[in-house]
């Protein structure tokens, strides 16, 4: 150990020797700080060339609106004249669209994640090619598969259901092929010994190892399609997104902001089942 | 032989086994039974019937004919899209990718829009998550009103749909690009603000002591012993939100507030077939590269501050 310094002894001279030899602890140098100056510049200049493009000063004029909106919103006074059974129907409408596509895609992409595993399909080209279908099922978003499918069959529920089961099955495939090449080999070599086929090797030795992580990833998709169901009915594909968009249109803001709250309840419930099923998944009942 | 199974030990197990098996048997039938009248709950409920289904799933492959398919001529017959004969012909020849992608220079721009505005609620949603996740995080702050509240704030921005607040926030603020940023910028805000939040959570509390032991306010613990800590994870979590407010942005358009959305809307909503598909194969392209690119920023970036 050195002896103690003390402040009042230390000279300009020491400050300096400290300076030259450690440069970084008394700042960064020169060239940092223009590459830093270099940076704020741009990203001023970004944010103006944005303002040129966007023209965020609507933002100030619309604001007096948006309070008009939201103190319409908050006026439940006429609550007993809202139409609550169509509202509710709508409700359990987007849910089971929601329950609907997530099972038929859950049950799809079952064959289709073998097809897309490694340690079941070798060969190179073949999986690439079902690899980039997923990818083409899961890259459109499930609001484009819907408003292309209202379009293709008329409004209602089937178009929403069926824009879940396509982009869903895309992300289940993946996650799927994702579980059984994860699947441990031991068991695999272990049926395969006792001289079981292919196809038997599969079901014996993969699908008990990996079917409960397969429900557990169909139970999440459940989740996040019930958050997505709620708003395919803006583009006429059924559920409770339908009625909001009437409501909207029509300025009816109390029963939006309803239609809101009923929408983050549902959610918060359909959430905490699927949390209850999964850790009963995990614990094994 | 038969020494064996009269083993009281073997009729003990014999006898476990069976009733394993019933109780699992009952198991599996009643969860059977619940599945049963779920599906037929929702199948009554969305009148999602084998005979609609047959009517209507041929449609589809119709439309993605249509989609796929050009009319050369007035009263001509409808060609494919494309062909190789003709792949590389002028903007004039029919079944040429020129043909196909004539307004490819709307697309870019409404592309080029459509990222902006991706980046920017990106930003938006970095900010306010960066402010709103300190007061959130339980190791930075004791007060249980602030927490509550922060908290509270971050979920409901989260919960909302952000199409439905996009929706909203057109009459307010306009047709166009902004309805659409502040509506993804406010949903990121509450995304961001709760990783964040919880990145500050699992962060050394030892520089932050550190800085109050040398006398710092809050403030300045936070800002020199935090910060630095957490602003790899922050920024991972940003450029993965980036990913998502691409996707996000792409049909925010569809209740006009801006982007590509709103002219894949329009040209849906006119029957402009060849046009439709040509922006969905722009779509689902720039979306892929976003995600390649942030992937490969996110690697680079995360490592360079942690080498730090």
């Amino acid at each position: 150990m050195s002896e103690a310094i003390r402040l009042a002894d230390i000279t300009e001279a020491d400050i300096g020797r400290a300076r030259t030899r450690l440069p970084r602890a008394f700042g960064a140098p020169w060239q940092e700080r223009a590459v830093h100056a270099a940076l704020a510049v741009a990203v001023v200049g970004w944010l103006g060339y944005l303002h040129w493009l966007f023209d965020f000063g609507k933002i100030l004029s619309g604001l007096d609106r948006l309070w008009v909106i939201v103190g319409l919103m908050v006026d439940w006074s006429h609550f007993a004249s809202w139409d609550h059974v169509e509202i509710l129907k709508s409700m359990l409408e987007t849910v089971a669209m929601a329950f609907l596509g997530t099972l038929l895609s859950s049950v799809v992409a079952l064959p289709l994640g073998f097809l897309g595993a490694r340690n079941v399909i070798p060969s190179g080209v073949f999986r690439f090619f079902t690899r980039r279908v997923f990818d083409v099922f899961r890259g459109l978003d499930q609001l484009i598969w819907a408003l292309v499918f209202v379009r293709a069959m008329g409004l209602g529920p089937i178009a929403g259901i069926l824009a879940i089961f396509v982009s869903d099955t895309g992300v289940l495939a993946k996650l799927y092929a994702e579980a059984i090449e994860n699947a441990e080999k031991g068991q695999v070599e272990g049926i395969r010994s006792t001289g079981a086929g292919q196809l038997m090797t599969l079901r014996l030795g993969v699908l008990p190892q990996v079917l409960p992580v397969m429900l557990s990833q169909a139970l999440y998709q459940l989740e996040s399609n019930s958050r997505e169901a709620t708003i395919l009915g803006l583009v006429g594909a059924g559920g409770i997104g339908l009625r909001l968009s009437e409501r909207i249109q029509i300025n009816a803001w109390d029963q939006v902001a309803y239609i809101i709250v009923l929408i983050l309840i549902t959610v918060a419930a359909i959430d905490f089942a699927s949390r209850c099923i999964r850790t009963g998944l995990i614990t094994g009942r | 032989m038969s020494d064996a199974t009269e083993d009281p030990a073997y009729r003990l197990f014999e006898a476990r086994f069976a009733a394993l098996r019933r109780s699992r048997r009952t198991e599996t039938l009643l969860a059977a039974t619940v599945l049963g009248l779920l599906v037929l709950v929702s199948v009554v409920s969305t009148e999602f019937y084998p005979s609609r289904i047959a009517v209507g799933v041929p449609k589809i492959g119709e439309y993605f004919v249509k989609l796929l398919s050009v009319v050369p001529a007035r009263g001509a017959d409808p060609v494919p899209v494309v062909a190789l004969s003709h792949l590389f012909g002028g903007v004039k020849e029919p079944q040429s990718l020129a043909y196909w992608f004539y307004r490819v220079g709307t697309y870019a721009k409404l592309l080029w829009q459509t990222i902006q505005m991706a980046v920017l609620a990106t930003v938006m949603g970095f900010t306010g998550a960066f402010i709103l996740s300190f007061p959130a995080a339980r190791n930075l702050v004791r007060n249980r009103a602030i927490l509550w509240f922060t908290r509270r704030l971050l979920e409901v921005m989260r919960s909302i749909p952000q199409v439905v607040l996009a929706f909203i926030l057109v009459w307010p603020f306009g047709i166009g690009p902004l309805a659409g940023i502040l509506a993804i910028g406010i949903h990121s805000t509450g995304a961001l603000g709760k990783l964040f939040s919880e990145v500050n959570e699992n962060a050394d509390m030892r520089p932050i002591e550190g800085m109050r032991a040398a006398g710092g306010n809050w403030l300045e613990s936070v800002r020199f012993g935090m910060v630095p800590q957490v602003l790899p994870g922050f920024l991972s979590y940003a450029l993965l939100r980036f990913e998502i407010n691409v996707r996000s942005s792409t049909i925010i358009g569809f209740v006009g507030a801006g982007g590509i959305g709103q002219e894949f809307k329009r040209v849906i909503g006119f029957n402009i077939y060849e046009e439709v598909s040509a922006i969905a194969i722009l779509i689902l392209l720039i979306v892929m590269l976003i995600d390649l690119a942030s992937e490969r920023i996110r690697a680079r970036v995360i490592g360079n501050l942690l080498a730090r």
